[in-house]
């Protein structure tokens, strides 16, 4: 008897061979030609264009748009990788309805923003497609910096500085480079194996050497990086997790959902890909969105996504919401997991209602219980790693300006570092500002 | 129910709409179809003198400029005129009036510039009981280069002359197709008119380069890698095509010619546009050729509900009712003083009226914190651009200043009376006038 989402327990292949590519194919199809054009046009080519100031790498998205009207896409995509250079995955993963397709005008007139998202998606794909590389690097300058971390903020960081003729090593501890892109994004967002088609791209620059299977921490040291090279970038990421300090969180079946997209995301059949039939999800930002979403499409029978506050309060925004719910996940609010009930492996999870107090929150007497045979915690991810003598901001790497630290040479940006959202488009921007900073400090002295 | 019933220079059609002559009237298995679609009249495709069928080329004949969803905006056409023997272009025509006594049927005509010529093949068409013939003095391409079509139409004596043969020779109604490639519509008009001639129909295609290839160098439509100008058609050259009828129904020397209007009309206000500036008729191409002959059953109704709903119970009663309402620049009312508003419940903060305005115009436009946007009435020069490309319908509108009020701009009370440039003091022939 094959698997199905009935099938008790955690176990791999509950779908139909061919409903995995369906259900993990692009969840938003590339436009053709026609589409974009149509899709284009709507564009009014506003002045100081609101689009352009909610972008957090500031693309002249009117500009590129235009590009796309009058028939140039591949101009299009360098307006965009001019200020972006990982344009491509962006188009792909950009909250973008809470981004720039927020600001657009005829969002606000009509309820239906131009698809800048998909516009810029249609553009740098025309460019990729053809494996062109539109940016060339200045004649080398003899300085070397180290990046240690290859997620978007790093590899952006990257880029810029080879751009001005910097010599460029980039360290991750993971076995591939792209970070989150490559670990963590949602499969459907990114599909094709994007994220590393990306990064190849991204280093046709010239001038950056990537070497992974290295940690800060482990195999190397900041010190030593000080020492050896003439600037320090960090792009670490938040590479621990948060603890739910529920009762029997060490049960079978409870899981860091963090770990199970990074499973996910690199297992090649997912077909193989063992799930639970009753998948109780805990928390209410992205990551909790993509581990039920996903869990779902891998043939689970029931996906519950639990939070603890409002709905409004979740960190996933309605857009998100709603495509878990359109996938077929429930969404709980305003309930917190009080203990995870099993005997070896978890059979249950039980709640309390909460409330909203002048206190903060509170449990109240109110409880429930969920069946669930697997438990993925979605609660936030925290720094880890951080080398000594960095002055921390709350529970990031505190950052002035672009990206200096309280160290000398030092610089942080991405999830890693205060201020900003936890977005791809926010770490670009970090890194890529904190090159420019790191260029002009090199320049000068 | 308005009555759309025409009678133009004696031939009747149910409604004014008429296919003119081109594919959609080529023969009559079109014409019968477009008949039964409900068109009120055709123009018969172009007939040639008698002798070897005309030539058309083999490749495309089409260029074309679409809009961003495709929709088409211009056509334009390297056709020559019917490439069908004449015996059975009459036989044809003379079956289709047969069969529909109640439609209009004229036939277009193109024979070389002799008077022998137009003779012999007037007499063959007054056989086919058609109701009139157009003269085609229009074609700017292909013909032309045999000194016909455009070549005439050219050459205000030749159509004078074309005409009076035409006249003699035949007792039907003889429309003059006009071609728009000239300096001043006026002049074929009133040739048309001194040679005789019962109405004029215009305009004709202009000529024209749709694009051109960048890979290969070659302007569009291309035969093997060359292309020629063509004739442009369609919802692009109505504008042209409304100052040209104006201009002809507003001549003192021609008005009152009929006209039978045509040039980009698509839609029924298209047709009511071209009635109100002094046509009697319409006819319609690129439309039929666009979405095919069904579109005239939008039309019929539109013009229609619109006549009931403004009273008119005739077509007769809405042509030229916008004549009078067309003036020289000189007799514009300088005392009529407007000044932009902006809605800002409507506005949606694009900005693009601001963007106009100061790059463009008079720097009349205020960008407040917020993206605010507000006129500036002491610049405001009231040309209306901002309206133009404000994406929201309603939300800027030109305010008229009532008498007594002060103009920010010039500092002046404005004046109730109404005064133009030739008694304005700063025209030096003002004065002169007195
Ligand atoms: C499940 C999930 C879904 C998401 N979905 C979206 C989305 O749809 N859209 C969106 O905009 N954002 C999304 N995000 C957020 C986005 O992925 C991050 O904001 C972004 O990746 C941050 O980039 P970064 O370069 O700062 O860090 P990361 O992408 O986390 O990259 C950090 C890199 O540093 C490496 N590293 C960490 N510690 C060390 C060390 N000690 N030594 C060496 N290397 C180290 C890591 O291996 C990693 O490669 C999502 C996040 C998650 C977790
Ligand atoms: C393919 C084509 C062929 C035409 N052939 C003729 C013709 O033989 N005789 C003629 O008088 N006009 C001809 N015309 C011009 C049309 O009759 C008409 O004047 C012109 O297309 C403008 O009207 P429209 O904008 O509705 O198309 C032709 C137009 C097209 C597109
Ligand atoms: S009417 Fe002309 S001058 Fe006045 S605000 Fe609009 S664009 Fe400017």
């Amino acid at each position: 008897m094959p698997n199905s989402p009935l099938t008790p327990g955690i176990v791999p292949g509950r779908l139909p061979a061919e409903a995995y590519d369906r259900n993990f194919g692009d969840l938003y199809p590339p436009f053709d030609r026609h589409e974009a054009a149509v899709a284009a046009d709507r564009c009014y080519f506003c002045h100081d264009a609101p689009c352009v100031a909610a972008c957090p790498t500031a693309i002249d998205i009117p500009l590129f748009i235009r590009q796309i009207q009058a028939g140039n896409p591949e101009g299009a995509a360098k307006t965009i990788l001019s200020q972006n250079i990982l344009g491509g995955m962006c188009a792909r993963v950009c909250p973008t309805e809470t981004l720039c397709e927020e600001a657009c005008v005829r969002e606000a007139a009509e309820g239906q923003p131009v698809e800048i998202g998909r516009l810029q998606r249609y553009a740098t794909d025309a460019l990729m497609a053809r494996g062109i590389h539109p940016f060339t690097r200045a004649a080398p300058t003899g300085r070397r910096v180290a990046v240690v971390g290859a997620g978007p903020a790093g590899l952006a960081c990257a880029h810029r500085l080879a751009l001005h003729g910097h010599e460029v090593t980039v360290f991750d501890a993971r076995p591939k480079p792209g970070g989150l892109n490559e670990y963590g994004i949602a499969a459907y967002k990114t599909a094709g194996g994007f994220a590393q088609a990306e990064v190849e791209w991204l280093l046709k620059i010239g001038g950056i050497r990537i070497e992974t299977g290295k940690a800060l921490g482990r195999d190397l040291a900041l010190e030593d990086l000080r020492r050896d090279f003439d600037a320090v970038f960090l792009g670490i990421g938040l590479a621990g997790v948060n603890a739910l300090a529920a009762e029997g969180e060490d049960c079978a079946g409870v899981r860091d959902a963090v770990d199970f997209i990074a499973e996910l995301r690199q297992t090649a059949d997912l077909s193989r890909l063992p799930i639970g039939r009753d998948v109780v999800v805990i928390g209410g930002g992205m990551t909790a969105v993509d581990a039920a979403v996903q869990a779902k499409l891998l043939g689970a029978e029931n996906v519950t996504i639990v939070y603890r506050r409002g709905r409004a309060a979740m960190g996933a925004s309605a857009y998100e919401q709603e495509h878990a719910a359109a996938t077929g996940v429930r969404i709980i609010t305003g309930a917190a997991p009080l203990r995870i009930i099993g005997n070896g492996a978890v059979r249950e999870v039980e709640f309390a209602y909460t409330e909203e107090g002048p206190e903060g929150l509170r449990l109240t007497a109110d409880t429930f219980r969920l069946k669930a045979d697997q438990v993925f915690k979605a609660i936030g991810q925290t720094l880890a790693g951080v080398p000594e003598g960095l002055k921390l901001a709350g529970r990031k790497i505190a950052v002035e300006g672009p990206g200096r630290t309280s160290l000398p040479g030092v610089w942080a940006g991405g999830d890693c570092a205060a201020g900003g959202d936890d977005l791809t488009v926010t770490a670009v921007a970090e890194g890529r500002d904190a090159a420019e900073d790191i260029h002009r400090k090199l320049m000068a002295g | 129910m308005a009555n759309l019933a025409t009678e133009f220079v004696g031939i009747r059609s149910p409604n004014p709409f008429w296919l003119a002559s081109a594919p959609p009237t080529d023969k009559e298995y079109n014409v019968v179809r477009a008949f039964r679609a409900g068109w009120g009249g055709v123009v018969w495709k172009t007939l040639g003198a008698e002798g070897p069928p005309i030539v058309n080329v083999n490749g495309p004949r089409y260029g074309v400029v679409w809009g961003p969803d495709r929709r088409v905006l211009g056509l334009n056409n390297i056709e020559l005129i019917t490439d069908r023997p004449l015996e059975v272009n009459l036989r044809e025509i003379k079956q289709v009036k047969r069969d529909w006594p109640d439609r209009a049927m004229v036939v277009s005509l193109m024979v070389p510039c002799d008077e022998e010529s137009w003779k012999a093949i007037l007499k063959r068409v007054e056989e086919t009981e058609a109701d009139a013939v157009e003269l085609n003095f229009g074609c700017p391409h292909g013909m032309s280069e045999r000194g016909m079509g455009s070549a005439v139409g050219q050459v205000p004596e030749y159509i004078e002359m074309v005409t009076r043969w035409c006249k003699m020779h035949t007792r039907m109604p003889v429309l003059v197709k006009l071609t728009p490639n000239i300096t001043d519509i006026r002049y074929p008009a009133r040739a048309a008119k001194r040679g005789g001639a019962d109405a004029v129909s215009l305009i004709n295609t202009i000529s024209s380069i749709t694009s051109v290839n960048l890979d290969t160098m070659s302007p569009e439509p291309s035969i093997d890698g060359k292309g020629t100008h063509g004739g442009y058609c369609g919802p692009a050259v109505k504008p042209i095509a409304l100052n040209m009828v104006a201009e002809i129904a507003r001549d003192p020397e021609t008005a009152g010619l009929p006209i039978s209007g045509i040039g980009g009309i698509t839609t029924w206000r298209d047709a009511a546009e071209f009635l109100a500036l002094g046509a009697g008729t319409v006819q319609v191409c690129t439309a039929a050729m666009t979405y095919g002959f069904r579109i005239v059953q939008e039309m019929i109704a539109g013009l229609s509900d619109w006549m009931d709903a403004k009273g008119y119970s005739s077509v007769a009663e809405v042509t030229g009712r916008a004549v009078p309402n067309v003036t020289d620049w000189q007799y514009l009312n300088l005392n009529y003083v407007t000044k932009a508003r902006i809605d800002q419940q409507l506005c949606i903060k694009c900005g693009r009226c601001y963007a106009a305005c100061e790059d463009t115009s008079h720097q009349a436009i205020w960008m407040k914190p917020g993206r605010v946007f507000e006129v500036n009435d002491a610049e405001c020069v009231a040309c209306n651009l901002c309206v133009d490309v404000c994406p929201v319908e309603g939300c800027i509108t030109m305010e008229r200043l009532p008498a007594g009020a002060v103009d920010a701009r010039t500092g002046r009370v404005v004046s109730g009376d109404y005064a133009n440039w030739t008694t304005h003091p700063n025209n030096p022939m003002a004065r002169a006038a007195e």
